[in-house]
């Protein structure tokens, strides 16, 4: 495993089994500069029910999606930390998650020198509502990663081609 | 510090307000901020507004960054506005085209307002 202990993290030669930790790298350099707090990473798989799930599609030299997914609570503190007001409608709540969800994949594939110039990213695509499953045909590789930001949770999740 | 009017090209309405904010931030002193959601509104806004500063995504519908700089280098009275993109695509050659169509500078997300300020202030002879 390599060590990664920069901050922020450059671009190397990373194996396929440092791609978790390069996801954490990225959400986290992600909340401190974007949404004004630290997202922590949490031991736990299971982040219960989601309201709103935000993807982003990945072309090229790697295929595949990541998302983020996060109960309404969860998605509306982190609107609010990226526009500093805790007054957001359901609209700002889609468009900020999607736009974390777009600097995430976009910072994490900047990290991995082979991927930074062979992919591009899709423009975002948020799902509201609680009561559907996600079955992508990238089936090579997934990494599922839950985080909290003041005390609420979200996931991030890649999944990736073989 | 002069004051100065800025135009910000993106398609998410949270990230426009927080390149103003992160303008704000950054120790830009602001009279006027336009806002366009994608290239084509951000030329239709130049046609009766005059902005000292732009701050474009690439990666937008209808027109992206790339084609929307290129766009107002044909335009006499837009093309020698400093553009500055800021986007999540921050390839090399995403780099190299920008610049190569007109763009000054090239911010990647997640930024800081350090990192704007870095980039912005030169172009404004500051």
């Amino acid at each position: 495993m390599t060590t990664l202990t920069q901050t922020p993290v450059r671009s190397g030669n990373y194996a396929k089994e440092d791609w978790a930790a390069l996801v954490q790298i990225a959400v986290e350099e992600v909340f401190e500069m974007m949404v004004g707090g630290k997202a922590s990473m949490l031991p736990e798989a299971d982040m219960g029910k989601k309201d709103f799930s935000a993807m982003v599609g990945i072309a090229g030299a790697m295929c595949g999606v990541l998302t983020v997914a996060a109960p309404a609570q969860s998605a509306r503190s982190i609107a609010a930390g990226m526009l500093g007001s805790e007054s957001v409608d359901n609209t700002s709540v889609m468009d900020a998650l999607g736009e974390i969800t777009n600097m995430v994949a976009g910072n994490f594939k900047s990290k991995i020198l082979a991927l930074a110039d062979g992919c591009m990213l899709s423009v975002p695509t948020v799902v509201a509502g609680a009561d559907y499953e996600m079955h992508s045909l990238a089936d090579g590789y997934r990494t599922q990663l839950l985080f909290a930001f003041r005390e609420h949770k979200f996931s991030v999740t890649l999944q990736l081609s073989a | 510090m002069k004051t100065i009017r800025a135009l910000i090209v993106d398609d998410s309405s949270v990230m426009r307000k927080i390149v103003e904010k992160s303008l704000r931030q950054a120790g830009l002193s602001l009279s006027e901020v336009f806002e366009a959601g994608n290239g084509a509104e951000g030329l239709n806004v130049l046609k009766d507004k005059t902005v000292d500063l732009i701050l474009s995504d690439i990666n937008m519908p209808a027109m992206d960054g790339l084609e929307f700089v290129k766009q107002l280098q044909l335009i006499d009275s837009a093309k020698n506005i400093p553009v500055v993109m800021i986007t999540t695509e921050a390839s090399e050659s995403h780099v190299t085209q920008a610049l190569s169509h007109g763009a000054k500078g090239y911010i990647r997300k997640p930024f800081t307002a350090d990192q704007v300020r870095d980039h912005i202030m030169p172009l404004l002879g500051s």
